[in-house]
């Protein structure tokens, strides 16, 4: 019964993806581990504080600050891949 | 440095300001090349210092990290983890953004690990001060034990006291910035603390040697960033000091708001490519029709002013001519790299990629992609040239395979005469013209083929690289006029040099096809006064009538009657293969040698009178018109589909660097081509 709680709740995990216009999360870790590399390379680490700046029209890609620095688009599967800690 | 010159090599995040710097360092003295084996731009350049010495600069591609993700870094990395490469420099300047400090500072304290004696070029300040941040160099200074230099590139301030560092010996940090020993685990630590080179380069080395797994290579990449990281957090936070100013990021937010609008954005994007296209279309033509001027009249003033003879005829009809082939591009380049130099330059063009992103993801291609595609409009060349930001190699093949199906403007007067010759002059729907609706379906039906051909391309052409956005935007710039000046200087050159080889060789190939025939040419003279005579006929008819005579007993005539059977089916004849075959130096050369084989007065392009004379042509076999509406339909499908021009397979050839895609191009092109005149010709006829 535990167990099903816990995975409820992995896979409740809100993602980068899940972000409204101007809420801002921290990351927690990558589900994808090519992705994450260019991610880190890119100043996205865990423990970084992302907000989502806005979207492209067509609901994909979208545009989030790293950081509070510099902007950074990705796709949505791409910010699909990336955990926010839950706050 | 057996030159005497010291190597000074330019590494750097893209954005950075890294071009401006370069182009600071080096003005006009810079050549373009390749980096060996890929199609990554090498700029090189020299920069004499105040003491006399010569510096030899090398423009690495912009990158984020010594760990490669694209082509461009995979270039950077290989370099400067060999000490044995050709290319290996004396001196590493590091150039960072200052309003991006960590991210930039990743990449510094990587370049200082491998062991080479690093300056930091510290630029952007004034931008990191508008955006809240003052940075205090002389702690990255003691931090990072590189010297720094706080520079301007875009109005060129600093780049003395770089140049002043430049002169003295730099020191190699003594401790590595971050100590690797553990990082790849027990089993490898002995390999990368052997010998006296530095442990960082030992642990590329070692990546490179392929004897650790991928999991493992990945667990080393992660771990080192993460590290790398702590440690300039911790360094950042002392080094930046807030200020109380926050303009900036407010108002590169502002227009994001407009230009990434749902309605804006697309209405002001769409402006913009009508802008470029209008440009390239018919801004380019007046200084393109001075250059065809020059060179028909320099052409003719050989033919005037050296002896009669084979060698001038080859010099002033198929060697000015072919190199006049080549210069009648420039203004068509100069025009859109210009455009794109801007866009680049002001942060917009990430922004472009973003809008189209996910419209042109679905047929295989990439937000980037657009541009090329819209250039085809007016020429395939700067077009193709253009797929060079597209990082992607399975992407930027993919734009490349289809930009030349976009109706470019060498096919508007092959469209126009045809659809005058076949297609009536009346209105639909009560307010539509006929012609202009047939002009416009030939535009889209060339849209449609690109697209279509592009998905289907991108199922099987499969690649390693997998395919991400992941990408900056930049803040908005003003764009520095002198940067977009030399893009299109090094466009123009590399275009003129490198392709146009090829198109001058083809050129002269195609001349004496035109111009020599199995038959005696000596005697056409005699043969046309015959033809001719008991008419009354001038100096200027009896010119016509040789040349259209020569034409059709050259070899150009000989390949259009060997492939009449190949082209029946499709309703043409061999006049028109002649046709075919001279529109590969260039497609409008259509019009030209329809002129030439009706000897129309020569000079005169008048399309009325080509029209008069083709439309009454007459089917020796049927008594018919030759130019019917299936004829006429035919050829206008077969030249939005065919690869007829060469200037656009010396280009392919040069970007893919091989003729393997030029090959695969023309067939797939000509096929195509072949099919769907053979379908509109059988369904018409």
């Amino acid at each position: 019964m535990l167990f099903i709680i816990s995975l409820n709740k992995l896979s409740q995990t809100k993602t980068v993806a899940q972000l409204k216009p101007g809420e801002t999360g921290k990351v927690c870790c990558f589900k994808d581990e090519h992705l994450a590399l260019k991610l880190l390379d890119m100043g996205c680490l865990p423990g970084t504080r992302v907000a989502l700046k806005f979207v492209a029209p067509l609901g994909d890609p979208i545009c989030i600050s790293i950081d509070n620095g510099y902007s950074l688009s990705l796709r949505k599967a791409e910010a699909a891949t990336i955990s926010l800690v839950e706050e | 440095m057996a030159t005497g010159k010291i190597r000074v090599a330019l590494v750097g995040n893209p954005n950075s300001g890294k071009t401006s710097l370069f182009n600071q360092l080096t003005g006009l003295n810079q050549k373009v090349g390749n980096f060996p084996g890929v199609t990554v731009d090498k700029k090189t350049g020299s920069c004499t210092l105040p003491d006399g010495h010569q510096l030899e600069i090398l423009d690495l591609p912009g990158s984020y990290s010594i760990y490669a993700k694209s082509k461009d870094e995979q270039v950077v990395t290989d370099i400067l983890t060999n000490p044995d490469d050709a290319h290996y420099p004396d001196i590493l300047v590091v150039i960072a953004d200052a309003s991006n400090l960590k991210r930039n500072l990743l990449l510094l304290s990587q370049m200082i690990d491998l062991g080479l004696p690093v300056v930091l070029a510290l630029n952007m300040m004034d931008l990191a001060e508008r955006m809240g941040k003052k940075i205090d160099a002389a702690i990255l200074e003691k931090e990072f034990g590189v010297p720094v230099v706080t520079i301007n590139a875009r109005k060129g301030e600093g780049i003395n006291d770089l140049k002043t560092i430049l002169a003295q010996p730099v020191a190699t940090r003594e401790r590595p910035f971050l100590d690797v020993t553990e990082l790849a685990g027990p089993k490898y630590a002995p390999r990368i603390n052997q010998g006296p080179e530095p442990q960082y380069l030992r642990l590329h080395q070692l990546l490179k040697s392929g004897d650790v797994s991928a999991e493992e290579a990945r667990s080393i990449q992660t771990r080192d960033t993460t590290l790398r990281y702590g440690k300039i957090n911790k360094i950042v936070a002392r080094a930046e000091q807030p200020t109380s100013r926050k303009g900036l990021k407010l108002y590169t937010d502002k227009i994001d708001a407009i230009l990434t609008h749902r309605l804006w954005g697309y209405l002001i994007f769409i402006f913009i490519m009508f802008l470029i296209f209008q440009a390239i279309f018919s801004w380019a033509s007046w200084p393109m029709d001075l250059i065809d001027s020059y060179v028909s009249r320099f052409s003719g003033w050989l033919g005037d002013t050296l002896p009669a003879g084979v060698l001038t005829d080859l010099l002033k009809d198929g060697i000015v001519p072919g190199v006049g082939g080549v210069l009648i591009f420039v203004p068509q380049i100069a025009i859109l790299f210009a455009f794109i130099a801007i866009l680049e330059e002001t942060g917009y063009m990430a922004r472009v990629v973003f809008l189209m992103d996910k419209i042109m993801r679905k047929v295989g291609l990439n937000g980037k992609s657009v541009v090329p595609l819209i250039s085809g409009m007016a020429c395939a060349i700067p077009a193709i040239m253009a797929t060079r930001t597209i990082e992607n190699w399975k992407e930027r093949l993919i734009t490349i395979f289809v930009t030349p199906l976009i109706s470019c403007s060498a096919r508007l007067p092959v469209y126009t005469i045809l659809i005058a010759l076949v297609i009536p002059e009346k209105t639909v729907l009560g307010f539509l013209n006929l012609q202009g609706l047939v002009l416009l379906g030939l535009y889209l039906l060339g849209f449609a083929a690109a697209l279509l051909s592009a998905w289907l391309l991108s199922r099987f052409v499969h690649s390693g690289q997998r395919s991400f956005l992941i990408m900056e935007l930049p803040t908005y710039k003003q764009p520095r006029w002198s940067n977009v000046g030399y893009t299109i200087i090094e466009k123009v050159k590399t275009f003129v040099f490198e392709a146009g080889k090829i198109i001058v060789a083809i050129s002269i190939v195609l001349w004496v096809l035109a111009s020599y025939g199995p038959a005696d040419m000596q005697h056409a003279e005699e043969a046309v006064r015959q033809e001719l005579a008991g008419t009354n006929y001038s100096e200027r008819e009896f010119n016509d009538r040789l040349a259209s005579y020569k034409l059709e007993h050259s070899y150009a005539a000989v390949v259009g009657k060997i492939i009449e059977p190949v082209i029946r089916p499709l309703g043409f004849d061999w006049k028109m293969g002649i046709a075919l075959v001279t529109s590969f130096a260039a497609r409008e050369v259509f019009v030209g040698t329809m002129a030439t084989l009706y000897s129309i007065q020569s000079g005169a392009d008048d399309q009325a009178t080509i029209k008069d004379r083709m439309q009454q042509e007459i089917n020796p076999e049927t008594g018919q018109p030759v130019f019917t509406l299936a004829v006429g339909l035919s050829l206008m499908i077969y030249y939005v589909f065919a690869m007829q021009c060469m200037s656009t397979l010396a280009i392919v050839y040069r970007e893919t660097k091989g003729w393997k895609w030029p090959v695969i191009i023309t067939l797939y092109m000509t096929s195509l081509a072949y099919l769907a005149s053979l379908v509109v010709y059988h369904v018409l006829r």
